[in-house]
């Protein structure tokens, strides 16, 4: 699904990312751990192609295409979703009428018809509950107003509607309590799938009690230093990020 | 060579064609203005002594007022003695024959509208059955208006059938020296409409120039005039929701509104004048004077306006709340792209008691748009619990344009209250990225955030004209990112 090639990318002339290796196969899911500043928000919007990060070395293939090529509107048509650890908030638009523009625009990228209001309601009321998202927020203005929780949810919802090949998850735990954790994490387990991979990124390990990972790397310094199973993320929960960095300092 | 210049010379090649004294059958007079030119215009269309007399008034006023130069626009000087003031309705012999013969840049634009290809027909000019089709509907739409009593016809038809009316009401909300264009406008306008509601009726549609401009080539120096008798109400709208052909003109319209006892007008626009190039080359000079004189007890009127055109506007649609518990609104979206200048807002004038305004302005700059908001509300003494409520936003696309606002209040009264709410604010990259990575294109991206802030006003418009002026936005930014 996903292979990721001695990626070395700068921000504004400075490297951020030096060297990542890592590939996910459709069905995984894959966990990104790693102190902050370690390059994992920067990993998240290079695979989603946002301006100012700049690959200065190596490849990322999708699909068996070069994911570098596409413009950011492209690779969501492809199936690239990315949670957003600050989702933006567009006054005056409706979250509704914004997830139809989106999917509308997604499916006509894959030769698909666009869903009419009637169909398109009906998506949403079933995705909406899968995360617990009431249907008042369905109709405010996107993540305008919306409390953090809240904005947590509704990227869960809108990836649940826009059902992606590879959904990158980017603190998707972040500013969230306890009950919200649940609730975003039952979302994003619902939506495990056999052709669909994710990559959750992630500050704690907290997250990964609930959503529960097949690989975990970690990051640090622009570089994967460590890979393993779940249980390197208990271990990381344990020890603190100093050990690990310590350790891949040996 | 400058852009007033080529204008100028464009008007001048046309002018030269031939003499106007001599000639009744020619299409333009000379340029200039002079007494002598005034009376020709009045000539041709047949106009009785009174409104002779009227415009000669209007120009000799003109001729001791100056240009206003207080709002934030910059533009060449514009030498008013090489303009044309004459043009008669153009033949249809010049007129393309189909839309093959019409530029091609321009149908696109129909065509990203939305709008009909029957319609874009009538829009572009074309000389076929289009025209006499739009002849026809407009002849339907007028019997059944007469029906109920309502007057809906070019201001020189209203002359001729309705003097009374015009004499009455003409001049009686914008005054020809109200200002230096009105007073050009009312020396020398060519044709308009004018709207007579009478008491206790609900006009039963929409009345759009729409038809009748395509129709009749109104020219431009327009005058409107609209007429509510007690209790009766109308909602007009005004305006080509596509670009006219025609380019590099001076448009100096008046547009004046009566609303008698519990009467209410709704006059939306929706402005697409030729903006001029990325370059600030070409475009129309948009001079327009509109006020609403809500006369009697709670009546109301409500100024909705997109303004996505013109190189350089500067227009303040106005209420004059003389009525007790009368109701002023403006609603305003107002876009500049590329050299684009505007300078528009609203004024409104309390006088009578338990008034009440509201004013949302929306102002949206791009490329080097500048974008002012010029606002007044006055409370007068008699204006007794009066109320203003003001909300201008600006939205900034890109870091070479700009947004001013420039707010007046004048209050003579202790009991009334006012309100003011203003904010700026910019499409962020973060806002364009998180819409594409949910699948949305730049452009689309744009038009979404623009009309997510414009949509207070826009849910003001008839539902029609909401989803052209969406489009329009979304067509007016291209290019404004990226």
């Amino acid at each position: 699904m996903l292979k990721i090639e001695d990626l070395h990318v700068e921000v504004d002339g400075k490297p951020i990312l030096k060297g990542i290796n890592l590939e996910v196969e459709a069905g995984q899911v894959h966990a990104i751990m790693g102190p902050n500043g370690s390059g994992k928000s920067t990993l998240a919007y290079v695979l989603a192609g946002r301006d100012g990060y700049e690959v200065t070395k190596g490849r990322v293939t999708y699909k068996g295409r070069d994911l570098l090529e596409m413009p950011p509107e492209q690779r969501a048509a492809e199936g690239v979703f990315l949670g957003f650890q600050y989702p933006v908030a567009i006054p005056g638009v409706s979250n509704i009428y914004f997830l139809k523009a989106a999917l509308n625009a997604i499916r006509k990228h894959r030769g698909e018809a666009p869903l009419d209001a009637i169909d398109f309601m009906k998506l949403a009321k079933k995705k909406a509950a899968l995360v617990q998202l009431p249907d008042e927020l369905t109709k405010r203005s996107v993540n305008d107003g919306f409390s953090g929780g809240e904005k947590k949810r509704n990227e869960i919802f809108q990836m649940a509607m826009l059902e992606p090949s590879l959904a990158v998850l980017d603190e998707t735990d972040s500013g969230l309590d306890i009950d919200a954790l649940k609730v975003v994490a039952e979302g994003v387990n619902g939506l495990r799938a056999p052709d669909r991979a994710m990559l959750v990124i992630t500050h704690y390990q907290r997250l990964l009690d609930y959503i529960v990972p097949d690989v975990v790397h970690v990051l640090i310094g622009g570089q994967i230093v460590r890979t393993g199973d779940k249980d390197l993320a208990k271990r990381l929960e344990k020890e603190g990020y100093s050990e690990v960095r310590e350790a891949s300092r040996l | 060579m400058s852009t007033a210049t080529e204008q100028i010379d464009d008007i001048l090649k046309k002018g030269y064609d031939a003499g106007f004294v001599t000639d009744i059958e020619q299409e333009y007079a000379p340029p200039g203005l002079s007494e002598e030119i005034v009376a020709f215009i009045s000539k041709k269309k047949e106009e009785p002594d009174w409104l002779l007399q009227w415009r000669l008034k209007a120009y000799r006023r003109w001729l001791d007022m100056k240009e206003p130069t207080w709002a934030k626009v910059r533009y060449p000087k514009i030498n008013y003695q090489d303009i044309c003031y004459y043009a008669a309705p153009k033949s249809k012999e010049n007129a393309p024959k189909s839309l093959d013969e019409v530029d091609p840049e321009l149908l696109r634009t129909y065509e990203k509208l939305g709008i009909p290809l029957h319609e874009r027909e009538i829009l572009a000019g074309v000389a076929v059955d289009a025209v006499f089709d739009s002849v026809s509907v407009a002849t339907t739409f007028r019997e059944k208006l007469s029906e109920v009593g309502v007057i809906f016809m070019s201001f020189s038809e209203a002359v001729k059938e309705h003097p009374e009316l015009i004499r009455k009401y003409l001049g009686s909300v914008v005054p020809v020296s109200d200002n230096f264009f009105a007073a050009l406008n009312s020396a020398v306008f060519s044709d308009g409409s004018f709207v007579y509601i009478p008491k206790g009726v609900r006009c039963p549609m929409e009345l759009s120039t729409y038809f009748r401009i395509n129709a009749a080539n109104t020219g431009q120096f327009e005058r409107t005039l609209i007429v509510a008798d007690e209790g009766s109400y109308v909602s007009y709208l005004e305006g080509c929701t596509a670009p006219m052909r025609d380019e590099n003109q001076l448009h100096a319209a008046v547009v004046e509104l009566v609303a008698h006892e519990d009467a209410q007008i709704k006059y939306s626009t929706v402005q697409n004048w030729y903006p001029g190039d990325e370059n600030g080359k070409g475009g129309i000079f948009n001079f327009v004077t509109k006020r609403g004189l809500c006369e009697g007890a709670r009546s109301k009127i409500s100024w909705t306006q997109v303004e996505t055109g013109s190189a350089i506007t500067w227009k303040y649609p106005s209420c004059i709340l003389k009525g007790d518990y009368s109701i002023g609104e403006f609603y305003s979206v107002a876009l500049s792209n590329h050299r684009q200048q505007a300078d528009t807002g609203t004024k409104m004038i309390h006088l009578g008691k338990n008034t009440k305004s509201t004013i949302i302005s929306k102002g949206i700059s791009a490329g080097h748009g500048q974008q002012t908001y010029r606002g007044g509300v006055k409370i007068s003494r008699g204006a007794a619990n009066a109320r203003n409520y003001t909300q201008c936003d600006s939205l900034l696309i890109g870091d070479k344009c700009g947004a001013h606002t420039v707010p007046y209040v004048d209050v003579r009264n202790a009991s009334s209250k006012l309100e003011h709410e203003a904010t700026t604010s910019s499409i962020g990259e973060d806002q364009l990225f998180y819409c594409r990575q949910r699948g949305l294109s730049e452009e689309d991206a744009v038009s979404l955030i623009v009309n997510g802030f414009a949509k207070q006003v826009l849910k003001e418009l008839p539902m029609e004209f909401a989803v052209e002026a969406q489009k329009l936005l979304g067509v007016s930014l291209e290019g404004a990112v990226g």
